[in-house]
């Protein structure tokens, strides 16, 4: 075996199976006896049912039963929870309007369920559902944020005044009002971060199980098993935990939308314990863009208040995002404090504030998605970097390097809520600007005029915060759960391990990184290590994966075990070699006696452990198998410099990245090569949002980009080779070092896309554009003709 | 999708009757467009007539004309030496269609027998003046192309070949792709041939290809991109949805035919 530790580009151990075509995913889990749901969902975006004629489709061949949202509400079956609660400027808590699992009384989005059916096809499932007969009374509907805050608007629930779910503030307002007095300049921007359809590779699945003795299984495509135990069983199904089991095998793909617990997981698990039958669903594609939670949809105006040297002064700002028709399991803390809190970015702005105003519309649900807020943070500062540059004379390179932290202020405490251990921001830019060689910008520029493209460039120096999160902090913020991590680490008798995490792997490569760990601390081949992930039977416990959070935090919990485990040998060891455990080295896979050539194996000292024949039996139980619960002390700051340069066409409008580098601060590296993937991924999501992908609504809230036929995915054409490298610091609070970087690419690309389209326009005197940057938007902007001007904010 | 019969009739007599014998009998072709209809229950057919064993694919020379078998694939046009030869914007068209799994399924018949307004081989068939035969008669694409998802095709009729005119002296197609669907947004085939000089254009009007006759004239005196560039074409009767205006469509019309007069030499 070459060198498989940290640091190693080693393969990743799950592709055999992937590229094989032998995962297992939940709709390859068929179960004896098994029925199949299908969701009849609304068409419309709000209205009244005044009644559902089940009769039908109840006598439809090959059905079991149909069910409504009355079914489940005679049950005594609770909504679907809320995970996190915020509270208005005035303390008082958010609006949190009851989500039914299937839809009582009313519908408030197009794809929210109205009554499923269970059948024994898929097809019998679906071909009953289309007898259903329901009886509508069409309501207005809410499209966006300001048809939501606008007087007189539509209410999407009863008792939610003005659609308002709550009205937070964080900063001082105080020392940003005086600091804008004695500004000698401020600059303003009004800009619209895009909602998102998340599409994920894999549908979401989920099939109910229920045994003889009264037990449930549910396998769904889920990024925290144990977080939907607790939510479901708790909260929906009222099952103990210790009576559910939650299964997520194979996962192919989450990008945060595979977090929350979802109407369909709580259907199918009480239908199998109601049929006695396993119930299997697995969305269509046209399902999961009605329902998988989308990202984003944001409205913000920013101002920077600056000195006559361009220093930042203060910084305001007030966004008015969209919750959807429901709120989604951790929805309220993502335009907050996931949002909100970043907004120093990686700028000594002395004072900041923000206003949030989160409303409800008639639309899917809107919750995290891979950034989850901070890239609605980085794109607001980053773009408005460039404004105010542009705005200001000055050049953008040096008026950001002027603001950044310094090198030496570390630990930094911004003016909301967060302080960053550490960071080299100088660093990331530095190694930017010359990977991207952006001093020879201008004769590649000649170059692309002499074929007629218009060609930009543009950056963002970003910052995020993740790995998320110490719990006593999250508690104080709203959060109902804590965000710590738990691993196993299992040696065998004969030297094998097993790891068992509560992170869970969907496309990350954790049975590849975290086996490099254990090769790297306990010098096992990692053939020699199995990675266990995404079953409540299995796992301790576990808070899942999000947030880049599997190596920072989950990582950090491998570790804590890990030194238990060494801790532990060490006393095997000495028994077996009479020394004394003070004197007992481990290194490289032995123990050693300190200043002696005696050493034993970790696999000799593992058998001792199992077959404790000369062991010290008094002292110590047998076995060699530590669990460990890692709290992190804080969350880490990944940052970096991201570069683009696009190609626009002179006479389409069409913009094309044709460079793009990413130099990422994400603390110590496990895996470059696994690493190179996820900032590679990420940039291409961040390229979509910037350059093609837009979820749209008409204005009463039907869905016109409902599948890809109208909703732009970026494709591997798009993009060109993605140049990416590290210049890291050490996160200082956690064992590794480590801080993430699931989704730094997301979060930096976005305005370094939109700041180089808007410098390959600097003929046509634009001075901001909204994405999606589409062809015929910068052809009219070509046309002379600006973008058309938002009206002001009604939240105003 | 539905319950359907599904026949595989190996006769293009046999296919006929199944067709006429049932009102609500389709007929399949590559199914790059019927079979995700049918997916998603948009189209409900008693019986489906799958064309497959007809024996109507394939690329021959016939005297002046190069005849492409109904149920040619879009890979077989994109990859046929005698076409790439022939008529170069025909193998352009062909291979800028879909992905490789739907240029290997779609066929050329079945795109035209649909019709759709954003289908790119609509194009060409205009500009090349080809002729569709079916199992009746021979159609000239003039007459043939009746507005959207209409054809002169009457009930049951099936397209078997397609009949291009030689020798094509230019021609050449440049497509602007709906950046989600990649379908035409506007699709510009130009062509110089026996026919004169045709320029044919589709995804771009409400009613589906057109013939763009300014543009004909202007370059029938001068073959060259200059002599497009300042025609502009009304937006009335454009497309205009979430991707693009019918202005913006009216404005990549000229674009597309400068760039297919350039790719055509």
């Amino acid at each position: 075996m070459g060198f498989e530790g940290i640091g190693a580009s080693v393969r990743r151990k799950e592709d055999g199976r992937f590229l094989a075509g032998r995962g297992n995913y939940v709709d390859d889990i068929n179960r004896p006896g098994q029925l199949y749901a299908f969701i009849r969902r609304a068409d419309r975006p709000h209205a009244r049912i005044r009644g559902i004629d089940t009769a039908a489709a109840a006598m439809a061949p090959g059905v079991h039963a149909v069910f409504t949202g009355k079914d489940i509400e005679a049950d005594g079956l609770g909504g679907l929870p809320c995970g996190w609660q915020i509270h208005n400027k005035d303390g008082t808590p958010m609006a949190e309007p009851p989500h039914p699992v299937i839809a009582v009384g009313k519908v408030r989005h197009v794809g929210d369920p109205v009554a499923v059916v269970i059948a024994e096809t898929r097809q019998a499932a679906k071909d009953a559902a289309e007898r259903l007969v329901i009886d509508y009374e069409d309501l207005p509907g809410i499209a966006n944020l300001r048809q939501a805050v606008a007087q007189g608007a539509a209410q999407v629930h009863d008792g939610v005044a003005g659609n308002i779910c709550y009205d937070w503030h964080i900063g001082d307002k105080d020392a940003v009002d005086a600091a804008f007095g004695r500004a000698a300049t401020v600059v303003k921007l009004d800009l619209t971060n895009n909602r998102l359809v998340p599409n994920a590779m894999e549908p979401r699945s989920a099939v109910g199980d229920h045994d003889a003795a009264g037990d449930y299984t549910l396998y769904t495509t889920s990024q925290n098993p144990h977080v939907i135990r607790l939510l479901m069983g708790a909260f929906v199904l009222h099952v103990p935990e210790s009576k559910l089991r939650v299964v997520a095998p194979d996962v192919g793909g989450g990008f945060g939308s595979k977090i929350y617990h979802y109407a369909e997981e709580a259907i199918v698990t009480w239908a199998a314990g109601k049929l006695k039958r396993p119930v299997k669903w697995t969305a269509e594609r046209n399902e999961s863009f009605m329902s998988d939670a989308h990202g984003r949809d944001h409205e913000s105006t920013a101002e920077m208040a600056l000195d006559e040297q361009g220093n930042f002064l203060a910084l305001r700002v007030r966004t008015l995002c969209n919750m959807g028709a429901y709120l989604s399991t951790f929805a309220p803390c993502v335009p907050t404090y996931l949002y909100a809190t970043l907004l120093a970015g990686v700028y000594r702005t002395p004072a900041i504030y923000a206003e949030v105003k989160a409303v409800f519309t008639n639309t899917v649900p809107v919750d995290a998605y891979r950034g989850a807020g901070r890239p609605e943070a980085s794109y607001l500062l980053e773009r408005l970097a460039d404004v105010i540059a542009r705005d200001t004379g000055r050049d953008r390179v040096e008026l950001r390097r002027q603001n950044f932290i310094p090198k030496d202020a570390f630990p930094y405490q911004t003016p909301v809520a967060l302080q960053y251990d550490s960071g080299d921001y100088f660093a990331t830019l530095d190694g930017a600007l010359k990977a991207a060689d952006w001093a020879g910008f201008e004769e590649r520029r000649k170059q692309s005029a002499a074929k007629g493209k218009l060609r930009g460039i543009g950056m963002s120096t970003y910052i995020e915060a993740c790995g998320i999160a110490p719990s006593h902090v999250v508690g104080s913020l709203g959060a109902r759960a804590g965000l710590y991590e738990v691993a196993t680490i299992r040696v065998h008798p004969t030297g094998s391990v097993s790891v068992l995490t509560g992170s869970h792997s969907h496309g990350q490569g954790h049975e590849t990184t975290f086996a490099q760990i254990v090769a790297e601390k306990l010098g096992v081949p990692i053939a020699q290590v199995e990675v266990v992930h995404g079953d409540t039977q299995k796992i301790p416990f576990g808070m899942g994966t999000y947030g880049s959070r599997s190596l920072a935090v989950g990582g950090s919990a491998m570790v804590k075990a890990i030194d238990k485990v060494v801790a532990k040998g060490k006393r095997i060891a000495a028994h077996l070699m009479e020394a004394s455990a003070e004197d007992i080295e481990f290194k490289d896979g032995k123990f050693s006696v300190a200043g002696t050539d005696r050493s034993k194996a970790l696999a000799e000292i593992s058998l001792a452990a199992y077959v404790p024949h000369n062991y010290p039996i008094e002292e110590l139980e047998p076995g060699l198998d530590e669990t460990a619960f890692y709290d992190p002390k804080n969350f880490t700051f990944p940052g970096g410099c991201h570069i683009c340069e696009v190609e626009i066409e002179g006479d389409s409008g069409m913009a094309r990245v044709v460079r793009f580098t990413a130099v990422d601060d994400i603390g110590r590296v496990i895996n470059p090569m696994i690493v190179e993937g996820q900032v590679q991924g990420g940039v291409a999501q961040g390229v979509g949002q910037a350059l093609m992908e837009n979820a749209v609504y008409d204005a009463n809230g039907q869905l016109l980009t409902g599948s890809f036929m109208d909703y732009t995915m970026p494709r591997a054409e798009d993009l060109p080779d993605i140049t990416v490298g590290t210049e890291s610091t050490m996160c200082t609070h956690n064992p590794l070092g480590s801080k993430g970087c699931g989704e730094v690419g997301a979060i930096g690309s976005p305005p370094a896309v939109i700041n180089a389209v808007i410098d390959a326009l600097r003929d046509y005197g634009v001075r901001h554009l909204d994405m999606p940057a589409t062809p015929e938007k910068i052809w009219s902007i070509m046309q002379g003709g600006m973008q058309p001007g938002r009206p002001a904010m009604a939240a105003e | 999708m539905y319950e359907f019969t599904y026949h595989k009739p190996t006769s293009i007599a046999d296919a006929v009757k199944l067709l006429g014998a049932d009102a609500d009998a389709k007929a399949l072709a590559g199914g790059q467009t019927f079979i995700p209809v049918l997916k998603q229950r948009l189209n409900k057919p008693s019986a489906v007539i799958d064309l497959a064993g007809l024996g109507l694919s394939g690329i021959r020379a016939e005297g002046n004309r190069v005849v492409i078998g109904a149920m040619t694939t879009h890979h077989a046009i994109a990859t046929s030496p005698d076409i790439a030869k022939a008529i170069p914007g025909l193998t352009t068209m062909a291979g800028w269609i879909g992905d490789t799994q739907v240029r290997h399924r779609g066929t050329m018949g079945g795109s035209l027998a649909n019709n759709d307004p954003t289908a790119c081989y609509p194009a060409a068939v205009l500009a090349l003046n080809a002729t569709i035969r079916t199992d009746k008669r021979s159609i000239a694409a003039d007459d043939y192309f009746q507005g959207m998802f209409t054809t002169a095709l009457e009930p049951g009729e099936l397209i078997t070949e397609i009949e291009f005119p030689l020798p094509v002296e230019k021609s050449a197609y440049a497509k602007f792709r709906n950046p989600a669907s990649r379908y035409a947004m506007v699709g510009v085939f130009v062509a110089k041939s026996s026919a004169g000089v045709r320029v044919a254009i589709t995804g771009a009007a409400q009613n589906g290809v057109f013939r763009h006759k300014e543009m004909e004239e202007a370059l029938g005196k001068s073959w060259s991109p200059d002599a497009v560039a300042k025609i502009k074409t009304s937006p009335e009767a454009l497309n205009s949805d979430i991707h693009g205006s019918a202005e913006y469509r009216a404005h990549l019309i000229t674009v597309m035919a400068k760039r297919a007069v350039a790719a055509a030499g």
